[in-house]
Parts: structure tokens; C-alpha cells; sequence
């Protein structure tokens, strides 16, 4: 009983600094230190973020990462440049193919390869198809994450019959590898062909219904509108990128400023919004789906019927798999790149990519020789986490798990 | 020489060392000390208005007097150019001033520098590891001299004897 009393003592204490309160008894207003992970269901990945509370708002909060990091940067430099390509696979394990496409530009960019036409629709294609999925899983998973569970089954529905799609080009579902430098590793079969015919024509009615669960849902819009505001010089200054960045009004895709692949060829706007908040991420995400659905039409018209996917380049690009076992020539090329890798020329570039969460850099910098001497990754869960304790400033504790999901992050590429 | 490098030679000409341009890509090295006044050249004057961080990173050169580059490029929205910044350091004088009050995302990626490769950054607001753990003891694990299967450290960890436990 004494030692309740002791405690009343100390929770309504008179604050003697203002002598209006001087007879009031105040509450104790000592901040809590609350951690939120690395194991907590709503983190993506094992991250942990120390919330300093002041009742159930965040004054501060500290990131705590690198539960994953695996020092991919460093196993660059051991190993050839075509073996880091299924290390880019394990980077952002929901899109590896899109991780695997900056990859292999930056490589072709650091040795001047041009990409075969057909090759450059192909990637685009691909990649597009990997936005699709990548936005699919963010909203999926976002939803869920605020309380909205129904849209998580219909994404992922449509997510799976892609992933299958995946399967059956290049045999995996989630680290595919199918980029090679110069191109890609196989063509398309009529099979894919007609199946992604398919898919565009069963998929936009598909968004609207995602849309009617969310845009009408009350609980939705009063936990993503108005929340996790930036302004668009505060975001660029944070190096915030993609989705992120063009939610607060900030125009900057590379697919059409720095244009690769097959995008030139291509119409399609870049989806811009106003507010900088949660709502505006997702509104953006949602209507990059609709603009992949336009990018990809266009591609599989235009795309030339027939033609190499490989730029023959003998001295980096690789030699397809039937000359392999019947022309020596070929086997002695295939055996030189992978056990001795190719003669990078001294220097040093950096190449951006658009992927679906934001600007994937690769700087590498190279001193002759068959690997890189120093190969950087700039990841955008990484960045966008930077951002996290000027964002998450006077927000609830249930907001964090709004502002770290709107960001799209995954551990394995924040972490590397 | 491209006209962005000459504009931060004829306002620097003390910091400016060099320019390169290669497959398009524009890399200026700086002395490290005119670094903070280039950054904040960039940001501020509005024929760069270089307002967009990309990225924050480093190389190690064991063979060389200046030891570390540090490199930081940035992007300007409204004029669509990309510029590379480059600084050298040596081993014994590892600082660099930090860009965190130009570009507050410079906070996280120069945290990272100095988890990575040990270079410290003055007036940086909380420079601690990032991705490796808070007590780590072999050092720097992207310097050229750290063996890529690491110094020991982790064979001393204890493990749990699983077959004992069924």
C-alpha cells in the first residue's frame, strides 16, 4: 500500500517552474521509450525502430537496421560482373527482375553494349510486368497492415497468375535472373505471348475493384489522408525517389527523363500528386498499374516478331546455350566469361533505373579486370528510411506502420 | 571542359582540382576543404539548383597518399543534370565535413560511409554504425584490406547445441 502511495507522489507532481499550475496536481510527463520490432508483424522484413513517445504521439524515433545485411557490396568485388546478377535477385526479393534490369544497364552502360531491339521490348515488358507486381504486393500488403484485409486476397490473386507467368519464362517465381548483360537469357514462347494477352485484358477491370474497396472505405481514408505529409523540397532533399517523391508533386521519373529500354518508344504519363501524403502514394501506385497495362499493349505491338536477344558482342555478352554444346568457340567463350570474367575499361559510372519503388542505382567504378573494384547499390528502402523520424514526427504510434509501408520498403534491399 | 565543371572552377578556383567526363557522366573532384561551400554552390544558386540527392559513397585507394574518396552526386529537378562530386582524404586524417545540413538524406548514406569504410564526418548529427552492430571490432569492412570472410570475430560466437535438446 506504501508503495502506491509513492507512486501517486510521483505522478501528480506540482510543477514549481509555473506558478499558474502551482495547486494543480499535473501528470507525470516523463516520455516512454517504446521498441517496435525487429520482429514485429507489421515491419516489412526484421527492422527496428525505438519510438520515443510523448503519450501516443512520436517525439523522435531511431532506425535500427542492418538485421539483414549480408554484404552484397563486398561480394561484388570477389566475383565476376556476370555472377553478381543472382545476387541482385536477393536485393529486393519481390521484384528481382527489375533489380536485375538496373543491374545489367549499368554493367552495359560501363562497357558501351548496345541491347538488340527485340531484347530492349522484351526487358521493358518484363520489367512493367514486375511494377505490376510489385505495386500489387505494396497495396496488398498495405492495406492489411492498416486493416483493410479483403484487398490483400484479390492482389495477391493477381500477383500469383504473374509470378506463374514468371515460372514459365524462366523457371522461378521470385529470383528469376533472366537479364543478361546485353540482353536477356531466352525469348518468349507463344504460350507467354498469348498469356499476356490475356492478362491485359482481364487485368484493368481488376483495379477499379481494388479501388472500390479502398476509395469508399472510411477506415482507409482516415488512416492514409493527410498522414505522412512532405513537401517536395523536403522530399528531395531526403533523396526520397518514385512513388514516394511524386506524391509530393515532383515530377522525376527516369523511364522519361533518362529514358532506356524500350520507354521512348512508348506513350504514357507520369502519374504526379498533390499533397505529399499517404493517399497521394497510393493514387499514384494505382494509376502506374494502369499506365504498365498501356506501356505493355504498346510494347507487345510494336516489338519486331522475331530477331536476336543477345547483343553479340563475344568479348562480354554470352553465347547462346545450342552453340554451346556444338561449337567450340562458343564453349571456349562461355568458359573465359565465367571463370575469368571480362575486361572492364578503367573508370567509373553510375546508372539509375526507375523501379517501382524509386530510383535503383548502381555505381561502380572500375580499375580493369574482370570485377568490380568497388560496386555501390543506392537502394531506395535504404534512403526512404532516412526519412523516417522527420516524417513520422507528431504522428500516432499506429501511424509508423503507415509511413514506413507507404515508403514500399524491403529489408533485404535496405539492408543489403 | 563541360560548362557546369567550369562554372565551380571559376567560383572555386582554390577548391577545384579536376573534371571527368565519362560515358556521360560528369565527376568533379574538389579539395575536401571547399566540399561544404561546393555543396552548398549546388544547392543554393539557381543555375544548378541541384536539389535532389542521389547518392552518398566511397572508394578506398590503399595504394595511393589520399587514401578514401568520398563521392556525392547529386541531381537538379529543375534542369535535369546529374553532377558527380569527388573528395579525397587521407588515412591518418580521415574527416570529411558532413553535407547533412544541405541535404538532410545525406544523413543516413554518410552513416553508412563511415560503418563501411571508416571515414568520419564533422558536424554530422548522430554518427554511429548503421548496418553493422553498435560493437563490432574488426573495423571497416569495405576497406580493400578487410578479408571478405571477416577477421574471427564471429567464430567466438556461442551456438546452441541442437542435438542436445532433442
Amino acid at each position: 500500500m506504501a508503495h502506491l502511495e509513492d507512486q501517486r507522489e510521483t505522478v501528480y507532481k506540482v510543477d514549481p517552474a509555473n506558478p499558474e499550475t502551482k495547486d494543480l496536481p499535473i501528470l507525470r510527463t516523463e516520455e516512454l521509450l517504446l521498441n517496435m520490432g525487429p520482429q514485429h508483424p507489421a515491419t516489412h522484413g526484421v527492422l527496428k525502430v525505438i519510438l520515443d513517445l510523448e503519450g501516443e504521439r512520436i517525439t523522435k524515433s531511431t532506425v535500427v537496421m542492418g538485421f539483414l545485411h549480408r554484404g552484397v557490396e563486398k561480394l561484388a568485388e570477389y566475383g565476376t560482373y556476370h555472377q553478381f546478377i543472382p545476387h541482385t535477385d536477393r536485393l529486393d526479393y519481390v521484384c528481382a527482375m527489375y533489380n536485375n534490369f538496373a543491374y545489367c544497364r549499368a554493367v552495359e552502360k560501363l562497357m558501351n553494349v548496345t541491347v538488340p531491339e527485340r531484347a530492349e521490348y522484351l526487358r521493358t515488358i518484363v520489367a512493367e510486368v514486375q511494377r505490376i507486381i510489385g505495386h500489387l504486393f505494396w497495396l496488398g500488403t498495405q492495406a492489411l497492415d492498416i486493416g483493410a484485409m479483403t484487398v490483400f486476397f484479390y492482389t495477391f490473386r493477381d500477383r500469383e497468375i504473374l509470378l506463374d507467368w514468371f515460372d514459365e519464362l524462366c523457371g522461378a517465381r521470385l529470383t528469376t535472373s533472366w537479364y543478361r548483360i546485353g540482353g536477356v537469357e531466352r525469348d518468349f514462347t507463344d504460350s507467354l505471348e498469348s498469356k499476356i494477352r490475356d492478362f491485359l485484358a482481364y487485368f484493368p477491370p481488376k483495379i477499379d475493384e481494388y479501388v472500390v474497396f479502398l476509395e469508399k472505405n472510411r477506415i482507409w481514408l482516415a488512416r492514409t489522408v493527410g498522414v505522412a505529409v512532405i513537401s517536395a523540397e523536403d522530399a528531395l532533399g531526403y533523396g526520397l525517389s518514385g512513388p514516394t517523391l511524386r506524391g509530393s508533386g515532383v515530377d522525376y521519373d527516369l523511364r522519361k527523363y533518362e529514358s532506356y529500354g524500350a520507354y521512348p518508344k512508348c506513350e504514357f504519363s507520369v502519374p504526379v500528386g498533390k499533397n505529399g501524403d499517404t493517399y497521394d502514394r497510393y493514387w499514384i501506385r494505382i494509376e502506374e498499374m494502369r499506365e504498365s497495362i498501356k506501356i505493355i499493349r504498346q510494347c507487345m505491338d510494336q516489338m519486331p516478331k522475331e530477331g536476336p536477344v543477345m547483343a553479340e558482342v563475344p568479348s562480354v555478352t554470352l553465347p547462346p546455350k545450342n552453340r554451346v554444346f556444338t561449337n567450340l568457340e562458343s564453349m571456349i567463350q562461355q568458359f573465359k566469361l565465367f571463370s575469368q570474367g571480362f575486361d572492364a575499361p578503367p573508370g567509373e559510372i553510375y546508372c539509375g533505373t526507375e523501379a517501382h519503388k524509386g530510383e535503383l542505382g548502381f555505381y561502380i567504378v572500375s580499375t580493369g579486370g574482370g570485377n568490380p573494384y568497388r560496386l555501390k547499390i543506392r537502394s531506395p528502402s535504404f534512403i526512404h528510411m532516412g526519412a523516417f523520424d522527420y516524417m513520422a514526427k507528431g504522428y500516432m504510434i499506429a501511424d509508423a506502420v503507415t509511413i514506413f509501408g507507404s515508403y514500399d520498403i524491403v529489408m533485404g534491399e535496405c539492408d543489403r | 571542359m563541360h560548362p557546369l565543371a567550369e562554372t565551380i572552377q571559376t567560383r572555386f578556383p582554390d577548391g577545384f582540382l579536376s573534371a571527368q567526363e565519362w560515358r556521360g557522366d560528369l565527376a568533379v573532384t574538389v579539395k575536401r576543404e571547399a566540399l561544404h561551400a561546393i555543396g552548398r554552390f549546388l544547392k543554393d544558386d539557381p543555375d544548378m539548383a541541384c536539389d535532389y540527392i542521389v547518392l552518398v559513397s566511397s572508394v578506398d585507394w590503399p595504394d595511393e597518399e589520399e587514401r578514401f574518396e568520398v563521392v556525392y552526386e547529386v541531381y537538379s529537378i529543375r534542369h535535369r543534370h546529374r553532377i558527380r562530386v569527388k573528395t579525397r582524404v587521407p588515412e591518418h586524417d580521415c574527416y570529411v565535413d558532413s553535407l547533412t545540413d544541405i541535404w538532410p538524406g545525406a544523413d543516413f548514406m554518410e552513416r553508412e560511409v563511415f560503418d563501411m569504410m571508416g571515414i568520419r564526418f564533422n558536424n554530422h548529427p548522430d554518427m554511429r554504425r548503421i548496418l553493422m552492430p553498435d560493437d563490432f571490432p574488426e573495423g571497416y569492412p569495405l576497406r580493400k584490406d578487410f578479408p571478405l570472410q571477416g577477421k574471427g570475430w564471429r567464430d567466438t560466437f556461442d551456438f546452441l547445441n541442437e542435438g542436445a535438446a532433442s
